[in-house]
């Protein structure tokens, strides 16, 4: 009566991985939702600044703008003096405060007198660059900047 | 009726492409930390108004050159000692403010030929058009730092707290208002209040 022998040659059960899906679906859709892909691709060199005495960036009322030397594969076609970045394309001086107010306007109304411009500025670029922004954000009466940095540790 | 039997999907795969997109989500995730220093730019001012005189003791100049040399009160200087020299200078307290008060906080060598007041000192920084960026975030983060210290000592005196956790608490409430933390922190802010010019980089010829 085979049929009714009972298996009893040792070894441990098996462990079911029937909620391995689960578990692994859990931790896909939390990475889906914290992911944030990036909206804009970098076309200068970005190597921020350390800093330590930082403040959080409030991302909702906030624009950046990049400024650096031209990324790798577009030294060739733009040099390599620093070119400032906004959204996708590199632009000159006197884009940026149509830019910036063109963002503001955009803005939910009650942000709007609130709004920051970070600055993601590379380490290496000449701080003339800066300058020449922070003048155009003041004409575009932008006041609040930040030079967005790489937090170091509080205690150095 | 004869019950028919639908075979069962297999799902032995579906860990594999959970996986799979898991895995892919986590390489191209990047968790947004963007920090910063956050600062207020002076209004264009067209009006013709002379500026007030300023004492030269009551300013704390700093150069940066062209090769990202430091100049504190025309002397080279590191950037390491540069904290320092701003808490001496604008902790010094050697005579009186606007309204003839003297600083009673400061804990200073009280000397007659640097800053007045706190409230009176003013750190003037400029730099050269050619110096790297990088070379300024490190001099605004040293005097921010000076800045803070000094906050952070008094709000240690008055209110026993940290100045750091006083402003993440006003973060944390940012909703339901606490005027009386509100009020405390202005009144650390107003004891050492950020006084930073930034003067025009000379035109390159």
């Amino acid at each position: 009566m085979s049929k009714f022998k009972k298996k009893k040659d040792g070894g441990l059960p098996a462990i079911s991985t029937a909620s391995l899906p689960d578990i692994v679906f859990m931790l896909l859709f939390f990475f889906m939702v914290a992911t944030v892909l990036r909206d804009t691709s970098l076309l200068v060199e970005n190597q921020l600044p350390p800093a330590d005495q930082v403040e959080k960036l409030k991302k909702d009322r906030t624009m950046f703008i990049y400024a650096g030397a031209p990324s790798e594969q577009y030294k060739g076609k733009f040099g390599e003096e620093g070119r400032i970045q906004i959204n996708d394309a590199y632009v000159n001086l006197d884009a940026v405060q149509p830019a910036v107010k063109e963002y503001i306007n955009n803005l939910p109304e009650e942000l709007q007198p609130r709004v920051v411009i970070g600055l993601k500025v590379d380490t290496n670029t000449k701080a003339g660059i800066t300058f020449d922004i922070k003048e155009e954000l003041r004409k575009a009466n932008a006041l609040k900047i930040m030079y967005v940095a790489n937090a170091k540790n509080e205690d150095l | 009726m004869a019950k028919r039997s639908v075979p069962e999907v297999n799902a032995g795969s579906m860990a594999d492409i959970a996986f799979l997109l898991l895995i892919f989500f986590l390489v191209t995730t990047t968790i947004e930390k963007d920090k910063g220093i956050l600062r207020s730019l002076p209004p264009i001012d067209d009006t013709e108004i002379t500026p007030p005189e300023i004492k030269a003791k009551n300013l704390f100049t700093i150069v940066i050159n062209l090769n990202d040399d430091l100049f504190v009160e025309d002397e080279v200087m590191e950037i390491k000692d540069l904290k320092q020299a701003a808490i001496d200078f604008l902790d010094n307290g050697g005579s009186t403010n606007a309204e003839g008060e003297s600083c009673d906080y400061c804990k200073g060598e009280r000397d007659a030929s640097s800053s007045d007041h706190p409230d009176k000192a003013i750190v003037t920084l400029k730099y050269d058009r050619r110096s790297s960026h990088g070379k300024y975030i490190e001099v605004q983060n040293s005097l921010l730092s000076a800045y803070n210290f000094l906050r952070d000592r008094e709000a240690q005196r008055l209110f026993n707290r940290s100045y750091q956790s006083m402003l993440e608490e006003k973060e944390k409430n940012q909703f339901n208002k606490d005027e009386k933390l509100n009020e405390d922190i202005q009144t650390i802010k107003d004891m050492y209040p950020l006084k930073l010019s930034e003067s025009q980089p000379d035109k390159v010829n």
